[in-house]
């Protein structure tokens, strides 16, 4: 029996096993939603912005481990969801973004709501497909699911033109497909595995440098195992957040910018880097000539074109991280001994010292305004048992959650890292939420990061996503504003955010629940109060404006030479500081 | 260094663009490129001349393989090769100047392929070098216009002593 192309559609995407998709509608994709609209197994969540909708389908995809689909129409639809491609381009998020194009005789016409989506996408996807026959729509919808989970993940985007959703073709569903372009390596080199546990064997101060990959390939275990064999400490990226238990005595928790003292010494005075699923970004290296200098380095990878991009290494090997851990292991565990933990007393005293000598650490006075990391610590703390998903925007309280949400298990974590896009986290706790119902979902917001997409509340209440969303609100761009402090003199250029609104009305007026800690002693009384309530709850926490995010590695800097602490001509410059439209009251009301 | 780097690709719609994309992307420079159908009509040949250094370089065939449009990425400059370019030179003749033109033709042997009265239209073939010195020859005839290929080439095949050579063995 032949069917349409919007049936073609619908009936591929059940046999990929999708439950859930992040849409909204438009002329060209209507044949799609009203085929989608007449059947039950796929639940279509309706987002108010095509950015929601990605970012939904990201956070729905990191959380699972499954590819997320969004769906949305040409021209502003696909426009718009070039952020959420871009996003998930560079954290390497499974996507299979469906876009509708006008008819294949207009393309090229300048029609109605018509772009070059595959143009556009090109260079923000993995692999990029327009679809010009209804005959090879099944096809290529399952060519789609195979690049975005295989190899290193990533966005895939099928574009669909109008004629294409509406003609009729027989329906046979490929049962795998190949490509002979794209044959992702996944076994790694044994004689460079044993050239690794040699080297390993033989390090004094080795550590794991951990990326994201490692949960793509969900590979913890074997990291788990491979650290605690070797006696290993493990630094992760803000990527790989979860991917080894934060507070296992091994973890030196987030490197980078604004990791731990001790986990940046670490890797700083290292004899051997052993990267796993990372790709030496900027963060994370500073000063790349400069970036662990006395270590011979490791590095393994899917993805050749991460090794030797940023830094010189000594054994690369290409590989699914989980097999090259195993089978590194397997090795591992035949020669090494007690030596290895004599041998590598001395590192660990110095480890120690480091911890020791700089914990992470913040004043809280019990009368003063609410110092961010407190709210985060206490979240912590008072959610841990629960297992939460953990969602975050970008900027200082991103690093804070990052450096004080010691999460157990992968796949907790959603974060925008690579590209680093305000207004992700809503959105992304809201993809977790309708993967995980059950489950607790966070979301650490900031004031301007939650404005970038606070349409979505709507999408949230309709929907029955109960996220619980805290603003860590200091009415600043509070990274922006951390940096003009240091390396701006203070002046504060469009950083101050005027008019930031009443959060607990804007929330009532979406019909979802608005609460606020306004003292230090509210604080666990309004995260208990907020976790009680089943429906999506907006916590607006006022923090101390001028807390600044440390350690901190300034851009380009050593990975051991790190800020940590505002220089002192700084607490003086902001006492007296003045800012246009300041004083002037604004609708925030503690 | 000049690398010669050739690629076998799908022969479909955009993968030029998923190339040049990736070339100016990432701030690779490419000097010159072509592209032709292979003996298969499904792959297409791409030569690409790009500057750079070793790291430069790595990253660019790695980048290359990472396009799922590429079948095969092959640094010629890795083993011996042969390059050749052509081009196709019009210039002017004033009638004291056409046996200098043609002269200049027969020293680097190129042809004639089209002539007016007032010029010729030259096709020359050869390594780099050589087109180079011929367009310099004939630059102050007065070169109205000019069109060069970008270069092609191919590896050498290995000249192994006859004894090792492979039986050839008939197949069906």
């Amino acid at each position: 029996m032949k069917l349409t192309g919007a049936e073609i559609f619908v009936e591929c995407l059940k046999r990929e096993g999708v439950k859930t998709i992040f849409a909204l509608p438009g002329g060209v994709v209507l044949k799609i939603f009203d085929i989608l609209h007449q059947q039950k197994d796929i639940q279509v969540i309706l987002t108010r912005h095509e950015q929601g909708a990605g970012h939904m389908a990201e956070g729905y995809a990191k959380a699972t481990g499954k590819a997320g689909v969004a769906l949305v129409t040409s021209g502003p639809g696909m426009t718009n969801v070039v952020t959420a491609l871009a996003d998930a381009y560079m954290d390497s998020v499974p996507l299979v973004c469906f876009t509708g194009q006008v008819s294949t005789s207009l393309i090229g016409n300048d029609a109605f709501q018509e772009a070059d989506n595959i143009g556009l996408s090109r260079p923000c996807t993995k692999y990029n497909f327009l679809v010009k026959d209804v005959n090879d729509l099944a096809v290529t919808i399952k060519e789609a699911f195979y690049v975005a989970t295989t190899g290193r993940p990533g966005p895939v985007l099928v574009d669909i033109p109008k004629d294409v959703s509406m003609n009729k073709a027989e329906f046979k569903y490929p049962g795998s497909v190949s490509i002979r372009g794209y044959n992702p390596t996944y076994d790694g080199n044994k004689w460079q595995i044993k050239q690794a546990a040699e080297a390993i064997t033989k390090a004094k101060k080795p550590v794991l440098y951990v990326g994201g990959g490692v949960i793509f390939s969900g590979a913890s275990e074997e990291l788990l195992e491979l650290a605690e064999l070797c006696q290993i400490p493990v630094d992760m990226t803000l990527m790989a957040l979860g991917a080894f238990p934060g507070e296992h005595p091994l973890s030196m928790g987030m490197m980078g910018m604004h990791g731990t003292y001790w986990a940046n010494m670490t890797v700083h005075y290292s004899d051997l880097v052993i990267a796993v699923g990372a790709r030496f970004d900027d963060r994370v290296t500073g000063k790349v000539s400069e970036f662990c200098p006395h270590a011979k380095v490791i590095h393994i990878d899917i993805d050749p074109t991460s090794i030797r991009k940023n830094v010189n290494v000594d054994i690369p090997i290409v590989g699914d991280c989980k097999r090259v851990l195993r089978e590194l292991n397997q090795i591992l565990k035949a020669t090494v001994n007690g030596e290895q933990k004599e041998l590598r007393k001395p590192w660990w005293d110095q480890i120690n010292e480091w911890r020791r000598a700089h914990p992470l650490a913040y004043e809280q006075d019990s009368q003063g305004p609410i110092k961010p990391q407190h709210l985060i610590k206490r979240l912590y703390e008072l959610t841990k048992d629960r297992d939460p998903i953990v969602a975050t925007d970008v900027g200082q309280h991103q690093m804070w959650t990052a450096q004080y949400f010691k999460l157990a298990k992968p796949r907790r974590w959603l974060t925008s890292g690579g590209l680093g896009t305000m207004g992700f986290g809503f959105p992304a706790a809201m993809g977790a939420q309708a993967a995980f119902p059950d489950q607790l979902v966070l979301c650490v917001a900031g004031d301007g990061s939650f404005q970038m997409n606070t349409q979505e509340l709507a999408t949230a209440v309709v929907n029955r996503l109960p996220v619980k969303v805290f603003i860590v609100n200091n009415r600043y761009h509070g990274m922006v504003r951390q940096w003009q402090d240091l390396f701006y003199e203070g002046r504060y250029a469009s950083s101050y955010l005027d008019a930031t609104p009443d959060f607990i009305k804007l929330a009532d007026a979406y019909g979802a629940v608005g609460l606020r800690a306004a003292k230090v002693s509210e604080v666990d009384d309004v995260i208990k109060e907020a976790l009680a309530v089943n429906k999506p709850v907006l916590v607006d926490v006022p923090v101390d404006q001028y807390e600044n995010c440390y350690p901190m590695i300034p851009a380009g800097g050593c990975n051991h030479e790190m800020i940590l602490a505002d220089p002192p001509e700084l607490k003086k410059k902001q006492a007296g500081v003045k800012v246009a439209g300041e004083d002037k009251d604004t609708v925030l009301t503690a | 260094m000049e690398h010669i780097i050739s690629v076998i690709v799908e022969n479909k719609f955009g993968v030029l663009s998923r190339v040049a994309g990736l070339f100016s992307g990432r701030g690779f420079n490419i000097e010159s490129l072509s592209v032709a159908p292979t003996l298969d009509p499904s792959m297409s040949m791409m030569t690409i001349v790009t500057k750079g250094d070793d790291r430069i370089i790595e990253q660019i065939v790695k980048q290359l393989n990472k396009l799922i449009d590429v079948i095969k990425v092959v640094d010629l400059n890795e083993s011996e090769f042969v390059a050749r370019e052509t081009v196709l030179i019009k210039v002017h003749t004033k009638p004291e100047d056409r046996a200098e033109a043609l002269r200049i033709t027969d020293i680097f042997r190129a042809n004639v392929i089209d002539s007016t009265p007032t010029t010729y239209t030259l096709e020359a073939t050869g390594d780099v070098h050589k087109i180079e010195a011929i367009i310099n020859l004939l630059q102050p005839l007065g070169i109205k216009e000019l069109a060069r290929t970008g270069r092609v080439a191919i590896a050498r095949e290995p000249i192994r002593p006859a004894a090792v050579q492979p039986k050839r063995v008939a197949k069906e």
